[in-house]
């Protein structure tokens, strides 16, 4: 008997007990929704982690100015401003697969009008909009001649923005930072959550020059041209790990360390931090899909149990069947067909409810999710297998009834 | 001399309950010829029903020989049997054993499906012997709106649908009323009048009068093989019948 015929047989066959197909499809329903929910979420997750790491701007080296030892205290990292702008130079100089670039950091009130909102400042040279991945909204970069002639120019995160001036376009006004007035030249592109969940928006960027002078310069960091951190950004398919040892043995021999101390200063690859990130959400997006299945599983023995019940009810028909000629292949066929367009059907329903939820929680919830076809394909295939796997020993089991006690059976 | 349609040398059929064995076939030797109509009687456990699956292809002898048409069928594997049933033998049984829900001419149509002939010629095909069993008009008709009389007619163009060299009729009136039982018998002496061989498996004497030959089981023998030179005709009775009424 062609596929077409056997379908037919399988869809009549199925018709005739509604119910209760219904009821077995259910099981590969609810099982193929919750993959596809499962794996959109999982997916989703995985996709905020990979804009995180994005947002930080990729192979990036993170240097803090060491903890020492004042006194037998240690000191916690950037206690001490043990780096300076030179250093920075220094590194982008001799080891020409990285740029560095040095930033100042510190905390301020800023105010415009009537408002006021506390944030943080970075004094920067031009290279840290580079390393960072920064982009503008609106507005100018800083010129080379800001960084020089110390201007009183700075660029805006989307959160001060937004805390500082609502509706109004910041591009020309000038606020006060510790009473310093600075003319706002653009704003900067939101990045979001950080992966530690800090805002990485709230920030005013500012020429170097300009924050040791004006702004940061009363406190302990007035030091000639110290800094806080230096951020590196090594080349594109340049090994991480090597560029790493070249930074630390520069910094070194810069520094005069002798061999055995300690550094004075700390040195963090931000890939292996995000890699780990990474890992654990593929893992998480792994485990969910793996206790869905567990579902589709289920399901499926649903469908045996039920096509098991199937051919015990109609040995007669399998045997009338052989009678007038059914080989072994052809009831084997029946049946499997029967389990798989169970199994199918409800696959298509699933998806199609699975879909349905996903999208659902992404409205109410507010998760990210990532619809892939994908695992829409994959959820159609693992039906598709669900239904021969757990059809199989069924319709083995009727393929090899005895014609005459098939035909004898009450 | 051509060789016989049906052909059997100590056919035996044992099985086995527990530690006992039990024959139900026990050395059976005959020979059926082409366009026969022969009517096999017995006692229930005389073993005509297992004779009847043998000859049917339906199951396989302990030992001995069946030839079917010249063809050793003894040992033929499985889809081999199946296919042999399909092409050689209509089977017509008590119950009918009619698919539920499924139109009469779909019904006949079945063994053509397994016998892989396109749906446009097995369509033709089964209407034709509809309307030869006389029930053209309800073709579409499903089983549960037929009557037993009309069912059985069904059963038996599904029989005939393949153009077998035998029919196999296992007790086709059992479950009928007698003036039924009357139709159904004039239909299978028309069809061996046409040529075809039929083997009538019952224990109603009043059936087995319609056949010309008469074999008797008993305890997996045949005890009494006799002609039976004066057959019924069943389409006189009904008329006369008829007539009464």
């Amino acid at each position: 008997m062609n596929l077409l015929g056997l379908l037919r047989v399988a869809m009549r066959a199925l018709a005739v007990n509604k119910l209760r197909s219904a009821l077995t499809m259910l099981g590969i329903i609810i099982g193929v929704a919750a993959v596809i929910v499962m794996i959109a979420v999982g997916a989703g997750a995985q996709a905020r982690v990979e804009e995180q790491i994005r947002s930080l701007g990729s192979n990036l080296l993170l240097i803090l100015s060491g903890a020492t030892t004042s006194g037998g205290v240690r000191m916690g990292f950037g206690s001490n401003l043990t780096l300076s702008e030179e250093d920075a130079a220094a590194i982008s100089r001799e080891i020409p697969e990285t740029t560095a670039a040095p930033a100042l950091r510190g905390a301020a009130q800023v105010i415009w009008g009537n408002q006021n909102w506390s944030t943080v400042i970075f004094g920067i040279t031009p290279e840290y909009v580079e390393v960072r991945q920064w982009e503008l909204a609106s507005g100018r970069m800083f010129d080379p001649t800001d960084t020089a002639g110390a201007t009183k120019v700075c660029l805006v995160g989307q959160t001060v923005a937004r805390q500082l001036f609502g509706g109004v376009d910041p591009v020309g006004q000038v606020i006060r930072v510790r009473r310093v007035p600075f003319t706002v030249i653009g704003v900067l592109e939101g990045k979001g959550q950080s992966m530690m969940g800090t805002d990485q928006d709230d920030l005013i960027l500012m020429p170097i020059t300009t924050a040791r002078s004006r702004v940061l310069g009363a406190s302990a960091r007035a030091k000639q041209r110290s800094v806080g951190t230096i951020w590196v950004k090594v080349q594109e398919g340049y090994d991480m790990k090597a560029a790493e040892e070249q930074v630390r043995a520069l910094l070194r021999q810069r520094h005069r360390l002798q061999p055995g101390a300690d550094d004075d200063f700390s040195l963090r690859n931000l890939e292996e931090v995000a890699a780990t990130q990474e890992a654990s959400s593929r893992v998480l997006a792994l485990l969910l899909a793996a206790v869905a299945s567990v579902s589709l599983v289920v399901g499926g023995i649903g469908i045996m149990n039920i096509m098991l019940v199937s051919v015990t009810e109609r040995t007669r028909e399998i045997g009338l069947r052989m009678a007038v000629g059914a080989r072994t292949r052809d009831i084997l066929g029946q049946f499997l067909v029967e389990a798989v367009t169970l199994s199918l059907i409800g696959g298509i329903v699933g998806i199609l409810i699975g879909v349905g939820a996903a999208v659902g929680i992404a409205e109410l919830a507010g998760w990210r999710i990532v619809l892939a076809p994908e695992s829409v394909m994959l959820a159609v295939a693992f039906a598709f297998a669900i239904g021969v796997f757990f059809g199989f020993y069924p319709a083995r089991k009727a393929a090899r009834l005895n014609p005459v006690e098939a035909l004898r059976f009450e | 001399m051509t060789a016989p349609l049906i052909h059997t040398r100590d056919l035996a059929k044992v099985y086995r309950i527990g530690d006992n064995l039990i024959k139900a076939l026990d050395g059976v030797g005959l020979d059926i010829a082409s366009g026969e109509m022969t009517a096999v009687m017995g006692p229930s456990g005389s073993g005509k029903s297992t004779f009847m699956n043998l000859i049917g292809c339906l199951d396989l002898p302990s030992s001995g020989v069946y030839r079917l048409e010249g063809r050793d069928v003894a040992a033929l594997p499985r889809d081999e049997l199946a296919a042999t049933r399909n092409r050689s033998i209509g089977f017509v049984f008590q119950n009918f054993n009619l698919l539920a829900r499924t139109a009469a001419v779909e019904n006949v149509e079945l063994p053509l499906v397994y016998a892989g002939v396109p749906s446009r010629e097995r369509r033709g095909r089964a209407m034709e012997m509809l309307e030869k069993v006389g029930l053209g008009e309800r073709s579409e008709h499903h089983p549960a709106q037929l009557s037993g009389g009309q069912q059985q007619r069904v059963a038996i163009a599904r029989a005939l649908v393949t153009r077998p060299l035998l029919i196999l009729a296992d007790e086709p009136t059992g479950a009928l009323d007698s003036r039924t039982s009357l139709e159904i018998m004039a239909l299978l002496q028309e069809l061996n009048r046409g040529g075809m061989t039929v083997v009538l498996v019952t224990h109603e004497p009043d059936v087995a009068r319609f056949a010309r030959r008469i074999l008797r089981f008993r305890d997996g023998r045949v005890v009494q093989d006799e002609a039976n030179h004066r057959p019924e005709d069943a389409a006189c009775l009904l008329a006369a019948e008829r007539k009464a009424a």
